[in-house]
């Protein structure tokens, strides 16, 4: 037991080397930093599949590990980058402002930069007032706190209701569909307080770094979202390697056994709920600002399904397997969808890759959930000779939807 | 206008009435000069002399005065009716007789200003309201309902004894009343009429009673002037700013300054960096501003204007009314204790019509779940494809009538060929995916969405993102209307009734037929149920083909009043889900109980808050989450065995 926490879990050795490698590769390659390469929306387009791998992290430790099918967690991660889009959004349009009213010939008051910033950003939903919820948005330290004590509070809130009733399986899959639907509705209406479905936009300018070029600052969020991946990865995995793991493990696979051998069932998935909530605004956080607008077509409950995709094609159960999930997944579909693919002739019809992506990924999804429930990381198992035991398939627990035998590892 | 005129010239040429014939020709004789010369002040006797002649040619003679075809033979100052005929006149006399053809360049045609036309209009509103033909009738109350005047209620009030046919009468009595209450110079008469009207709920009575209850907001430095309809306290009624801009507009007090004329003023006065003494650089703070304002109204550089203390000190010296702009007390007193009975009626009404919508919605509801509850509720088989089976369902509706033009056929088609395609679909699903994951619901779930998924892009690839159209065959078309306010479409009556019979189509099934007992069976326990001789892989088969055909259906219903897009299914599968669960599992009754639920609790909602249906939603949906917390099996949760676990 005094063996060292990488002694114990060599994959996370494994990961945090391979992304130590990638990030120096990028940078050397980058416009910013390096030879030029590879361009700085190749960049941007880097560091935020680093942040999905980071929100596909948090949705393996949720269904993966603890086995509830959330088909929600984009809200939590929209919702982190709604808030520092917020921030971001006030103080550059307040840059700009100062900056108008300073041709006037008198020093802006506060109340006319305040109403100034009102008018530029609501001007386009017909308001000039700005709402209560922007009220901590002049501050970025506030509205950082904001970014995860939004999302934790809303997680805790609705875990806390649905847990407590026993909502499980795929009722609970249903209502988080409908709890991200709800918000998703809510934010596209005009006077929500953010834009209604106009969004915030222009999220890549950073206030105060007008002059600093976006090569420079695409590689200075790359390195961001690569370090809160490594940290994400390696507190994930400390969490999932203890106790703790065993027990939400147990869970998973029996739930009414572990309630009866005394844990609090409900305590444990609401702590990995309000978690995994809490790592996914944090991947928003870092996401919004390298996309540079965010509407609320982003919490649409298809984003979420996508999200859960990822995983199961990475392999869930498996950290790794939700890491290169959501890389492999969402690169390829950034490729085919981006309309640089050749069209491939099939007789009198062609096949355009754009159109036909989503079938594609639709049918390969059911397909991997038929036939290698493991995903892509079964197939390290096959490399290092890992060889489950042959029970014909049973369930590891009694209930419907415990873990199958051949798709439990080691 | 001119060809009915020339009709009726020589309908009354074929029966003329010499006694009176005479009169009207004789008072243009008579005015010859006024009505060669008219002016608008001194006409109006002659016009009304002969309107009231009571000979049938007033009506040719002042229209065709008004029409600039009254005119004057210039050779002997002759006065005639004249009609265009190839390049000369049809000549009338006055008197009705036909006096020839002749060529235009022998007339003066009399040219009555704008003014006098307006008058003779007004005279003949009499005449086409006892017009002999109904049409022309109806013509003029119309154009007085649209635009009332005072001088239109003598003329329509004398031609009400004339009137022989009931529903114009009734129409009539009707306007007599609206104008009435607007015009009659008597309280006592209008009172009468407004207090005739209570309990009225249609539009245009609710039209013609409201603007004798508009008030104004006004401002009074001592006793209020005119008709109060309540005094306001200014911060609670309105708002100090408010109050203080209707003072501004009665020249009450001056207006205040404003922070851009402040601005303005300032940056206009800057020297050398100071501004009223106070350096540029410190007046970015509104009391130095207002401090450096004051400094040079001091010095006289700019106009004065009210301070707070100001500002403050004339609110208070006056009071703030709402005053009618209708005078009469009495009547508006009348008028909104008539308004007020008539919006407690409305409001019944409207509660019924929305009663009506709640249980239009509900049965749409009902009919896009019904088939997941039989997939959902029966097998405990999650679906996520099944909105898009909605939508197939839909686009086979539009395919069949590419085919087939006629409306009513094509629909009868549809329905049975939607039910087949999208069982068929059902089952090879079934089949293909699902057989393999009945112990993994979560997987099924994910399944079933991958699938969703590759149908809706494939549907959008072969019809397109724009949205078809499914046409409901013409006998569909309207509404029952049942008053002003309540109504509902036939298209949502027709769906009700669908949903009515399916409702009866799944009790038979399930209670009455052996293929409901063998689901019934299977439901329960499938070992059991198979060692009594069940397929339970056939009867899981059928269930899911029977669910996903009855989504088929359901898609042409919900395609013909909606437009058919390749999302439209997607739309309707949480708040399908949200339907079964909040019913209940695996109990059509709950499915029943759940969709009236959602449907009257969504129309309530959108009632309150007409303008944000997306809010609407959003509301719903937050209460079927808390819902849940309460009765977590849903409405009708079942019990013992039945309910599995």
């Amino acid at each position: 037991m005094t063996r060292s926490f990488f002694a114990r879990n060599p994959s996370a050795l494994i990961f945090i080397a391979f992304l130590a490698l990638f990030t120096l590769a990028v940078t050397l390659m980058s416009e910013g930093l390096g030879a030029g390469l590879i361009s700085t929306s190749f960049v941007k387009t880097l560091g935020k599949t680093l942040c999905l791998c980071l929100v596909a992290l948090a949705m393996d430790l949720i269904w993966g590990y603890a086995g509830i099918l959330s088909l929600g967690h984009m809200a939590f991660f929209a919702l982190g980058g709604y808030m520092i889009g917020m921030w971001l959004m006030y103080a550059r349009t307040e840059e700009i402002v100062v900056a108008a009213l300073s041709q006037g010939g008198l020093p802006a008051t506060p109340e006319e930069v305040q109403q100034g910033i009102a008018t530029q950003i609501f001007g386009v939903v017909g308001s000039s007032d700005l709402p209560a919820i922007w009220s901590f948005a002049h501050s970025l330290p506030l509205q950082l706190i904001l970014a995860l004590a939004v999302p934790g509070l809303l997680a805790l809130v609705f875990g806390w209701l649905a847990f407590r009733s026993r909502v499980t399986g795929v009722y609970l899959s249903i209502l988080t569909q409908a709890m991200t639907l709800a918000l998703a509705l809510y934010l596209f209406q005009n006077d929500s307080g953010l834009r209604g479905n106009n969004g915030l936009s222009g999220l890549q300018n950073l206030p105060g770094l007008g002059q600093t070029s976006q090569d420079l600052i695409s590689i200075w969020f790359f390195w961001a979202s690569a370090l809160a991946l490594a940290l994400g990865y390696l507190t994930l995995n400390w969490v999932v390697s203890g106790k703790f793991g065993s027990v939400i493990r147990a869970i998973r696979d029996d739930e009414a056994r572990v309630r009866f051998l005394g844990y609090p069932v409900e305590t444990y998935k609401l702590f990995v709920f309000t978690l995994t909530a809490l790592i996914a605004a944090l991947a928003g956080v870092l996401y919004y600002p390298q996309a540079g607008i965010i509407n609320p077509a982003e919490l649409a409950p298809i984003a979420s399904i996508y999200l859960a995709v990822w995983v199961a094609i990475g392999g869930r159960g498996r950290l790794y397997g939700a890491v290169i999930g959501a890389a492999f997944v969402s690169l390829l579909s950034s490729l085919f969808t981006s309309g640089r693919l050749p069209d491939i002739p099939l007789g009198p019809v062609s096949l355009n890759w754009v159109d036909w992506w989503l079938v594609l990924l639709g049918l390969a999804f059911v397909a991997v959930t038929l036939l290698a429930p493991k995903g892509i990381g079964g197939l390290f198992d096959r490399f290092q000779g890992v060889i489950p035991p042959d029970r014909k398939g049973a369930p590891l627990g009694p209930d419907d939807g415990s873990l199958q035998e051949q798709e439990a590892q080691q | 206008m001119r060809l009915t005129a020339l009709l009726v010239a020589a309908l009354t040429w074929l029966a003329p009435l010499p006694a009176l014939a005479q009169e009207a020709a004789a008072i243009v004789a008579e005015n010859r000069d006024m009505i060669e010369k008219p002016s608008r002040q001194t006409i109006g006797p002659v016009i009304s002399a002969i309107a009231v002649s009571g000979d049938p040619m007033a009506d040719d003679i002042l229209s065709a005065w008004a029409d600039k075809r009254l005119v004057i033979r210039k050779s002997d100052d002759a006065m005639f009716l004249a009609a265009p005929e190839g390049d000369g006149f049809a000549l009338t006399d006055l008197d009705g007789s036909t006096a020839g053809n002749a060529a235009k360049g022998d007339f003066t045609e009399l040219k009555p200003n704008a003014g006098v036309r307006g008058l003779i209009e007004t005279a003949l509103v009499q005449f086409t309201l006892s017009d002999p033909d109904p049409a022309r009738r109806t013509a003029a109350l119309t154009s007085i309902a649209r635009d009332p005047t005072p001088e239109a209620l003598e003329p329509l009030r004398a031609s009400l004894a004339t009137e022989e046919d009931p529903a114009l009468k009734a129409q009539k009595e009707r306007l007599e009343r609206f104008l009435t209450l607007r015009f009659d110079p008597d309280p006592a008469a209008r009172v009468t009429a407004i207090e005739s009207l209570a309990g009225d709920i249609s539009l245009d009575t609710r039209g013609a009673l409201n603007p004798l209850v508009a008030t104004t907001r006004a401002a009074f430095a001592g006793d209020p002037a005119g008709n109060v309809a309540r005094t306001l306290a200014v911060g609670r009624d309105l708002t100090e700013a408010e109050a203080y801009d209707l003072l501004v507009a009665a020249n009450l007090a001056p207006a205040r300054l404003t922070l851009e004329e402040q601005r303005a003023a300032l940056a206009a006065n800057i020297v050398d960096g100071f501004v009223g003494g106070i350096p540029v650089a410190e007046l970015n703070m509104q009391a130095a501003r207002d401090r450096a304002y004051t400094a040079l109204e001091a010095a006289g550089t700019v106009p004065s204007a009210a301070t707070d203390d100001e500002a403050k000190a004339a609110l208070a010296a006056h009071r703030f009314f709402e005053v009618f702009v209708e005078p009469d007390a009495t009547v508006t007193t009348a008028a909104t204790a008539t308004l007020a009975s008539i919006d407690r009626k409305v409001a019944a009404m409207q509660a019924a019509d929305l009663g009506l919508d709640a249980l239009s919605l509900a049965a749409i509801y009902f009919l896009a779940a019904i088939g997941l509850a039989i997939t959902f509720g029966v097998m405990g088989v999650i679906n996520m494809a099944h909105g898009e089976f909605i939508t197939i369902g839909a686009y086979t509706g539009f395919v069949v009538q590419l085919y087939v033009p006629d409306y009513t056929l094509s629909i009868l088609i549809a329905l049975p060929l939607a039910f087949a395609v999208t069982f068929a679909a059902g089952v090879a699903m079934e089949r293909l995916v699902i057989r393999h994951l009945y112990k993994r619901p979560l997987e099924t779930l994910l399944a079933t969405f991958g699938i969703s998924i590759a149908l809706q892009q494939i549907l959008k690839n072969v019809f397109g993102t724009q949205a078809r159209p499914l046409t409901a065959p013409g006998w569909l078309d309207g509404a029952l209307t049942f008053n002003d306010v309540v109504s509902i479409s036939y298209i949502r009556i027709a769906i009700f009734v669908l949903a009515l019979i399916f409702l009866g189509f799944f009790l038979y099934l399930m209670k009455r037929t052996r293929l409901g007992l063998e689901v019934r069976a299977v439901t329960q326990n499938p070992a059991m149920a198979a060692s009594m001789g069940i397929n339970p892989d056939r009867i899981n088969m059928l269930t899911f083909g029977l669910g996903s055909g009855i989504a088929g259906i359901a898609g042409v219903a919900i395609g013909l009043y909606a437009k058919v897009t390749s999302e439209m299914g997607a739309d309707y599968i949480v708040q399908s889900f949200m339907t079964v669960v909040v019913g209940g599992v695996g109990n059509v009754w709950g499915t029943l109980a759940g969709s009236t639920m959602i449907g009257s609790l969504q129309k309530v909602i959108e009632f309150l808050n007409p303008s944000n249906t997306l809010a609407a939603q959003t509301y719903m949906i937050l209460f079927i989450i808390l819902f849940i917390q309460f009765r977590p099996r849903g409405i009708i949760a079942l019990r013992g065995r039945a309910a599995g676990d």
